[in-house]
């Protein structure tokens, strides 16, 4: 690993003035994914700015939305009793991410900014547009079984390898950022960006911001109904091929409203909303679970070895609106 | 402030001394090319900064530790390079196998990918740490009776995470044990005796 200078930080300010100040400079705070891509020389940051000492911890319940700190671990998130109690697919998506080891060192807003883990990006010595830009796209010709079937470009077809940032862009999510002149609310859905002609950049944070806070509004009624299935190589301690987070607000056997997200085949955590609003006021059946996964899935496209996912997909779509309805 | 700390700020100085002075002949040798281009820029303090070496408090198995270490050093290598502690062990190094598992004020984390400059203050427990002088940990005396492992490369991790699992109440049945123990990779198999192992342990009770 190249060796770096190592600051920690005592005030927020004092983050976004370095982050603005020192382009080579990058937060690090559980460090799970940043010390990984360090010793694979994918990430050199000169700087480091330790921002543990922060009080970006809480999880807390406010007037119509519960706000969680951009500091608070994966493994507290999953087992807190506001979020076990209203959010149970974040909850559930989080369990299903990594391992208990990762999950105590890892944060929300680390999560956010976690890189794809498309093995292109990883190799030093593979042309990639997203860690060196302008040198191509290796998994676009080479293997990419793991790759995207939504909104890729032929410079990039990465996908974001995050659970909990897919049952957050199905809850509505909003994301609060920091920097030293002001504070903005985002859609959590605005956060992540497709690849584009830049993908170097995942995301639409800028220069001298940083995460602080999601808000999760809690005025809504999928907590009895709602599910994260999540399909991989082995049933535990792997990323998604494909995964589903399905939320429904049911009225006996009436959907009143749907939430759909998909992790592993996208850029970003991908809402599925012409799914959502066909499944609006229809019947909680297989047909109509069947139809909503046919129109999600009416934009994708699949590379040499990622055709199954053209399957796999629908089929995990229908099976997580079928265990969510069944709850 | 006691003397120690005076001495040890005398000794940072005469380093950033030395540093400055033989800047362009070190910069030369080890390249990466930003510390080129600080040096072509005059940037002897930065540079300088970069090999700093920084003050550590740590606690590992109870015995406080002053050190003096470069920021990139992982706890893992910290552990095994300058404390010789040899027991956690070091197999894929990126976060994919576990054996590395130790406690870090009492939360099992993977010491490949956690710094050590990061851990100041903080109180460590390796697999050395987990018996009482010749008293084996409920753990270790469970893993050999149920024969939990092979080779054994995996084991110190697999017992530092098998406690923790035990202790954050993740042991109440095989399914939720293979769940939380999933991070800890086992080439050899001895995934049926580890969960025996974890389920004795948690089913005889007490705190462990």
């Amino acid at each position: 690993m190249i060796n770096f200078n190592y600051v920690q930080a005592s005030t927020q300010k004092n983050v976004t003035d370095t982050l603005m100040k020192d382009g080579t400079a990058q937060i690090i705070a559980g460090g799970t994914n940043l010390v990984d891509l360090m010793k694979r020389g994918v990430a050199a940051p000169q700087k480091l700015i330790d921002i543990n000492n922060l009080s970006l911890k809480n999880i807390e319940q406010q007037k119509g939305f519960v706000r969680i700190g951009a500091l608070a671990l994966n493994s507290v998130v999953a087992e807190n009793e506001l979020v076990v109690q209203k959010f149970p697919l974040l909850s559930k998506a989080l369990q299903s991410g990594a391992s208990q080891q990762l999950r105590n060192m890892a944060t929300v807003g680390g999560n956010m900014m976690q890189r794809t883990r498309c093995s292109y990006f990883y190799d030093t010595t593979m042309p990639c547009n997203k860690r060196n830009p302008g040198t191509g796209c290796g998994a676009l010709k080479g293997y990419n079984r793991m790759h995207a079937i939504f909104g890729a470009t032929e410079n990039c077809i990465a996908v974001h390898p995050s659970d909990m940032c897919v049952a957050l862009a199905a809850l509505n999510a909003s994301v609060i950022i920091s920097s030293s002149r002001s504070e903005r609310k985002i859609a959590f859905t605005d956060f992540h960006k497709l690849a584009g002609t830049n993908p170097e950049k995942d995301n639409t944070l800028q220069r001298g911001e940083m995460i602080t806070a999601v808000e999760i509004p809690d005025a809504n009624n999928f907590a009895q109904h709602s599910t994260y299935l999540k399909i991989r190589d082995r049933s535990s301690y792997a990323f998604a091929l494909i995964s589903v987070a399905a939320a429904l607000d049911m009225n006996g056997g009436k959907i009143n409203n749907a939430r759909l997200a998909m992790g592993g085949v996208a850029h970003k955590p991908w809402r599925l909303t012409t799914a959502e609003n066909f499944l609006k006021g229809k019947a909680a059946t297989e047909e109509n679970f069947k139809q909503a996964a046919a129109l999600a899935m009416k934009d994708a496209k699949a590379y040499r070895h990622n055709n199954f996912k053209l399957t796999l997909a629908p089929n995990s779509i229908a099976e997580a609106l079928k265990i969510a309805a069944a709850m | 402030m006691n003397d120690n700390n005076k001495d040890d700020k005398t000794l940072n100085h005469s380093r950033r001394q030395f540093f400055k002075i033989s800047t362009a002949l070190t910069a030369v040798a080890l390249t990466p090319s930003y510390i080129l281009k600080a040096a072509d820029d005059n940037m002897d303090d930065k540079i300088a900064e970069l090999f700093e070496k920084r003050d550590l408090n740590i606690e590992v198995n109870g015995i406080v530790h002053t050190l003096s270490i470069e920021p990139r050093v992982t706890l893992l290598d910290l552990l095994r390079e300058q404390l010789k502690l040899t027991g956690s062990k070091k197999g894929c190094d990126h976060g994919q196998c576990g054996a590395c598992t130790v406690h870090v004020n009492g939360q099992r984390v993977l010491s490949c990918l956690s710094l050590a400059i990061m851990q100041d203050g903080k109180k460590i427990t390796t697999i050395e740490g987990l018996a009482k002088g010749d008293e084996l940990h409920p753990m270790q005396a469970a893993f050999i009776k149920h024969d939990g492992f092979q080779c054994g490369y995996c084991t110190p991790g697999q017992i530092m995470s098998a406690v923790a699992c035990v202790r954050e109440g993740h042991a109440n049945n095989e399914d939720e044990i293979r769940s939380y123990m999933a991070g800890n990779i086992c080439r050899c198999g001895a995934y049926p005796n580890i969960v025996d192992a974890i389920t004795e342990v948690k089913q005889k009770g007490g705190t462990i």
